[in-house]
């Protein structure tokens, strides 16, 4: 059967987040009933430095559309430093994603605070649409792991 | 294989209106590992949790995965039901179906999906889980208070009173903070010194308390309940257990043109001084910068006419290394610099003033031994304006986003004061609200207007231009009557916005608690955790957290000695199991993961390894559990993998990763 | 050569060390491998130090470390921060190293050689370290061949880091600059490519990879003990690729591993058998980090901390590229 041309395309998208600020910032947009698309699922961190660039390259090997991290604003890391580490293995590995031709926008971090709710949804809203536009993630995908 | 119990909470009608529960039940039931599989209608109750207790016993569960609200809020909660249960703590996992699923969508199909698949990656998590034990700590019963101003003594006291030794570290010469230089305080008029002094005496006479001014913390380590802290006491040049404090020293001092800090600059001071009068402690300090004898070598008149011998030109800072349970910080605050506010004209007149400023001008100690004057001059003003708002509330990044919260009052008071002394001066005040919230506020606002005659002006004032005979124009504009004014005054009195006291940045970093965009330090929580910093063990009392009057930092200092003196009450601390922790055969012991540890956590030692045979001396990773406080980083700069962090390790967020995408 | 091998024959007859670490001449004349001597008539019989010497030995100083007694290495002023590296991060005892700093000519590369058509070589006259290395004279079953000895070098020698040893204990021959192209030229290219052009590029080149891991057993900055793609801590445990990402996350995250560490000595393309340009993804870091961070030189040192175990308050935000388009 093939596919048809209006089947919609939902992307996948994998959040971690940091238990300190983002996922509270995350609990927040759920209990200020904030939307953004279920596309999302989020995976709690204890800090974005706990995030390991093989963790993203596996969520794109099995699958995913889309990656992004959040974590506490730069100065505000509750382990005080972890962030900065984030930020610098982060703009390193995009830069190389985007140096081997993955579409710019497949992934992003985003520093979110416990207070930021409504950027926590905005967040999820607007990097749903940019994957949504840049359509499925071809070039990353471990064909095996596809049903 | 772990045998796993899946939980699914309806939150009454939170999780079930928007998420299928049955079908996460039903499709839970196909997941590896999973050998039960129920909902109900609030699992945190006493019925939901003895229902984990059941399972637990009747299926012999080794993990359990509850489907429920956020782990922030009942993570706590499950574990405990699991371990009186009989099942480690650690191998229960919240999949958050409400703050992250029921409550953000409405699609009932598309929420239960995303329900599913987020019981899905816990479940995965949960296959992996292991057991997990919480370490001890001991709890060093002694506190440490940043700061002497009134928030400081307050806690220190509250502290001290409860039976426990207090440490207070100020940096400037004496305790007191910026309380001892007001003249009055709303809404009652009470002399600031008046009720303020007692404090400081009792203070310094409590035998639990200890005082280091002209001190300053220079390095904290450690963690709650076990921190160590060096305290600079900067060499004072004169031995306090000789001085007498009588004043002779000073008197004599040929050194006269120091600023006075005290007097915010308005007057000056000798080089050997004690801020104020009624300083504590009573023993002056050589400011060395301005010190005859230590600018050229001659002059020791001080030492001359010292009869206690107690001037000690070659005293060295001293550094004094204490351990401390737990942590206040009460580092007050300062007026910001007006350098942005040139058009109110602060740097070309010296009849423009700030509101503490005027505070030391209207005090008997102050510069001008309380007559209100013009500092240019030195004749009484006729017409006094205020301008509100210089700096808070401000939209551009000029100023403060934020209302500096005391100025309405402290302005209405001295509009009040001058009016009650001086009934001849007209006063004005530009306002762009006045806010007076708090118990008799608007009451004494309304005296000033209506007792008074003060002159309230809704709106802001564009320029003061001073003018060729001295007087000031300034013009503003009546937003009520809709009408541009031009007005002469011959002193005009802006309400400077407050901000953190520099000192807070180097504090915060040291004690690793965070503060927001204006420096103020964060609360663990806005509102249920007002007084507590993020970091365990550290607590926040006075204009340090945010804005304040006096009472509130009164109120507020006692609740953060509360809640020091409960953790100092307390014997051993639980340390979090969530623990990083290297594989030996696997550590390269190349040192890049004690690099970015932020705790000083990671040690080395040269071991004897067995790696399947070969017997070597290696160089190994070891982690202090009871200083890790998990944060990860060591973890991703490892490049073998041979530092892994117990409860998220990377197998557990790869199954995670791989559940999602699935 | 012969005054290096005296100097080692010296050093191991007073026994300032008790065995060195060199190159042996090889079953075909450009094919020597790093060897230890133990005694003055295997040196004098079988060392052998020429244009085909390119093989970095100071990793082999981390089982050297181990060894009793101390162990002569020759260092090329490549090789030096490598060796600076290995010490930062405790792998190697500098205490157990003498160190010879070497002269460097520029190495060469037998692929380019056969790239020429070059066939069925019997010799090779002009790659000896006491030459002036201006010309290769090749003879083969087919007669003899001359080509320029700059076409036969290595890429990395083109764009050599310089002829400074940043260690050693003496100093022995003369270098000659063999710098001739910009380190960066190539990354430049394919950064300004399209993200498809780009993709083709890498797919291309990635799908030669047949994960013999020659790359990473080579590399000095790839140490490890255990690898993490030959261990179960990340479920990452692979043998040859069956797609086309493995290859991919293989070495994207090798060169992360080794991002801030890499020196750029270019171990993993001279030795990779399908000739993929391996150092095309540690020199994209290497770039960036020099863009975001300020030029850093891993190696260089033997204290320093690295790009990514430290941080500054204004660092770049995630999402910004280099060679920022």
């Amino acid at each position: 059967m093939s596919i048809t041309a209006n089947e919609e395309f939902r992307p996948k998208i994998v959040a971690f987040c940091c238990n300190w600020c983002s996922y509270a910032g995350a609990d927040l947009a759920g209990s200020s009933r904030l939307t953004y698309p279920a596309d999302v699922k989020i995976i709690r961190v204890p800090c974005s430095c706990r995030v390991n660039p093989m963790f993203i390259l596996r969520a794109f090997e099995k699958g995913a559309d889309g990656v992004i991290l959040c974590g506490c604003h730069p100065g505000d890391c509750h382990y005080s430093t972890g962030n900065y580490y984030a930020r610098r293995r982060m703009a390193l590995l995009f830069s190389m994603l985007d140096y081997i031709g993955v579409e710019h926008g497949r992934t992003r971090v985003e520093w979110v605070s416990a207070a930021e709710g409504v950027k926590f949804s905005q967040t999820m809203n607007e990097f749903v649409a940019k994957i949504t536009s840049l359509g499925k993630n071809v070039r990353l995908e471990d064909l095996r792991c596809r049903k | 294989m772990q045998r796993i119990g899946v939980f699914v909470c309806h939150c009454g009608s939170n999780i079930a209106a928007t998420v299928d529960v049955k079908k996460v039940v039903e499709m839970a039931r196909l997941e590896p590992g999973v050998v039960h599989a129920e909902d109900y209608q609030y699992m945190c109750s006493e019925v939901g949790q003895a229902k984990i207790a059941t399972a637990i016993h009747e299926k012999h569960l080794t993990g359990i995965v509850v489907c429920s609200c956020s782990p922030r809020m009942h993570e706590t909660t499950f574990r405990k039901a699991a371990e009186k249960a009989g099942l480690n703590p650690y191998m229960v996992e919240i999949a958050n179906i409400r703050e992250h699923c029921s409550w953000i969508h409405k699609n009932i199909e598309e929420a239960t999906k995303k329900a599913v698949i987020l019981a899905r990656a816990a479940i995965a998590k949960v296959n992996l889980n292991t057991p997990l034990k919480a370490g001890e700590s001991r709890v060093t019963k002694r506190a440490l208070v940043i700061g002497g101003g009134i928030a400081g003594i307050q806690t220190a006291l509250d502290i001290a009173e409860a039976g426990y030794e207090v440490d207070i570290v100020e940096k400037t010469p004496s305790i007191g903070g910026r309380m001892s230089q007001l003249d009055k305080t709303f809404p009652t008029l009470d002399c600031s010194a008046c009720i303020l002094t007692p404090k400081m005496v009792e203070a310094s006479a409590h035998d639990k308390i200890t005082i280091y001014t002209y001190s300053e913390v220079e390095k904290v380590s450690g963690f709650v309940g076990d921190f160590t802290v060096d305290i600079r006491k900067k060499a004072r040049s004169v031995d306090m257990t000789k001085c007498t404090g009588c004043g002779v020293c000073q008197e004599k001092c040929p050194s006269r043109k120091a600023p006075s800090e005290f007097n915010r600059g308005l007057s000056t001071r000798s080089a050997i001084y004690t801020p104020f009068a009624q300083a504590i402690p009573n023993v002056p300090v050589i400011d060395r910068e301005h010190c005859i004898k230590f600018k050229t070598g001659k002059c020791g008149l001080c030492e001359k006419v010292c009869q206690a011998g107690a001037i000690d030109y070659t005293q060295k800072d001293e550094i004094i290394t204490e351990k401390y349970g737990a942590i206040v910080v009460a580092t007050g605050f300062d007026t910001i610099k007006l350098d942005q506010y040139d058009e109110y004209a602060y740097s070309q007149s010296k009849d423009v003033i700030t509101s503490l400023e005027l505070e030391r001008i209207m005090n008997a100690a102050g510069p001008t031994k309380g007559h209100l004057e013009r500092l240019s001059d030195g004749k009484p003003p006729k017409n006094m304006v205020f301008i509100q708002c210089v700096g808070s509330r401000c939209s551009d990044n000029r100023g403060k986003s934020y209302c500096s919260k005391i100025c309405c009052m402290y302005t209405a008071k001295h509009a009040m004061l001058i009016r009650d002394k001086y009934p001849d001066v007209n006063v004005t005040v530009f306002y762009i609200d006045v806010r007076t919230p708090g118990k008799n506020f608007d009451e004494f606002y309304r005296r000033a207007v209506e007792d008074y005659g003060v002159n309230y002006i809704k709106g802001q004032v564009g320029k003061v231009a001073p003018q060729p005979d001295g007087s000031l124009l300034v013009q503003g504009v009546d937003l009520l009557d809709n009408k541009q004014i031009l007005m002469k005054a011959d002193m005009v009195v802006l309400a400077t916005a407050i901000e953190p006291d520099p000192s807070v940045r180097s504090i915060a970093t040291m004690l690793t608690a965070s503060i927001d965009t204006n420096n103020f330090l964060t609360e663990a929580h806005a509102k249920l955790r007002p007084v507590e910093s993020p970091t365990a063990g550290v607590f926040l009392s006075g204009v340090c957290q945010g804005p304040k009057d006096i009472p509130e930092t009164v109120a507020q200092a006692g609740a953060a000695a509360v809640k020091a003196i409960g953790l100092l009450a307390k014997d051993k601390l639980m340390t979090n199991p969530c623990t990083a922790k290297a594989d030996e055969l696997l550590c390269n012991g190349c040192s890049q993961c004690e690099n970015v540890c932020p705790y000083g956590a990671i040690s080395y030692e040269t071991k004897l390894i067995n790696d399947h045979g070969v017997r070597e001396e290696r160089r190994i990773a070891v982690v202090n559990n009871a200083l890790c406080q998990g944060c990860g980083a060591c973890t991703v700069t490892c490049p073998s993998g041979a530092m892994d962090l117990q409860g998220f390790s990377n197998r557990q967020i790869l199954a995670e990763v791989d559940a999602i995408c699935r | 050569m012969q005054e290096i091998i005296n100097r080692a024959k010296e050093l191991l007859a007073d026994g300032t060390v008790v065995r060195v670490l060199g190159w042996r001449i090889g079953d075909l004349p450009y094919n020597p491998e790093p060897s230890y001597f133990e005694t003055a008539e295997d040196l004098e019989a079988n060392f052998v130090y020429n244009g085909f010497c390119g093989a970095n030995l100071s990793k082999y100083m981390i089982e050297g470390s181990k060894l009793e007694g101390k162990t002569l290495v020759f260092l090329k002023p490549c090789d030096t921060y490598s060796f600076n590296q290995l010490i930062k991060e405790n792998r190697v005892d500098r205490d157990k190293a003498y160190i010879i700093g070497i002269g460097c000519k520029g190495k060469l590369d037998i692929e380019k050689i056969k790239a020429k058509g070059i066939k069925g070589i019997l010799n090779i006259r002009g790659a000896e370290i006491d030459g002036n290395a201006d010309t290769l004279t090749i003879e083969t079953l087919y007669g003899e061949k001359t080509i320029p000895y700059k076409d036969a070098m290595l890429e990395r020698c083109h764009v050599c880091k310089g002829k400074d040893h940043m260690i050693y204990d003496e100093l022995l021959g003369e270098s000659i600059d063999t710098k001739d192209a910009d380190r960066f030229a190539e990354v430049e290219r394919i950064e300004a490519m399209s993200p498809e052009e780009k993709f083709a590029f890498f797919q291309s080149e990635l799908s030669k990879c047949i994960r013999c891991n020659a790359c990473r057993n080579v590399c000095p900055a790839c140490s490890c003990r255990k690898c993490v793609f030959d261990s179960t801590k990340f479920d990452s445990a692979q043998k040859a690729n069956v797609d086309s990402f493995e290859e991919k996350m293989f070495h994207i995250i090798r060169a992360f591993h080794v991002a801030g560490r890499c020196t750029d000595c270019g171990e993993c393309s001279r030795v990779c058998p399908q000739g993929i340009p391996l150092h095309l993804f540690n020199r994209k870091f290497i770039k960036d980090i020099n863009e975001f961070y300020g030029e850093y030189q891993a190696g260089a040192d033997a204290d320093s901390k690295g790009p990514l175990t430290s941080f500054t308050f204004g660092d770049v935000e995630p999402g910004v590229t280099g060679g920022r388009r």
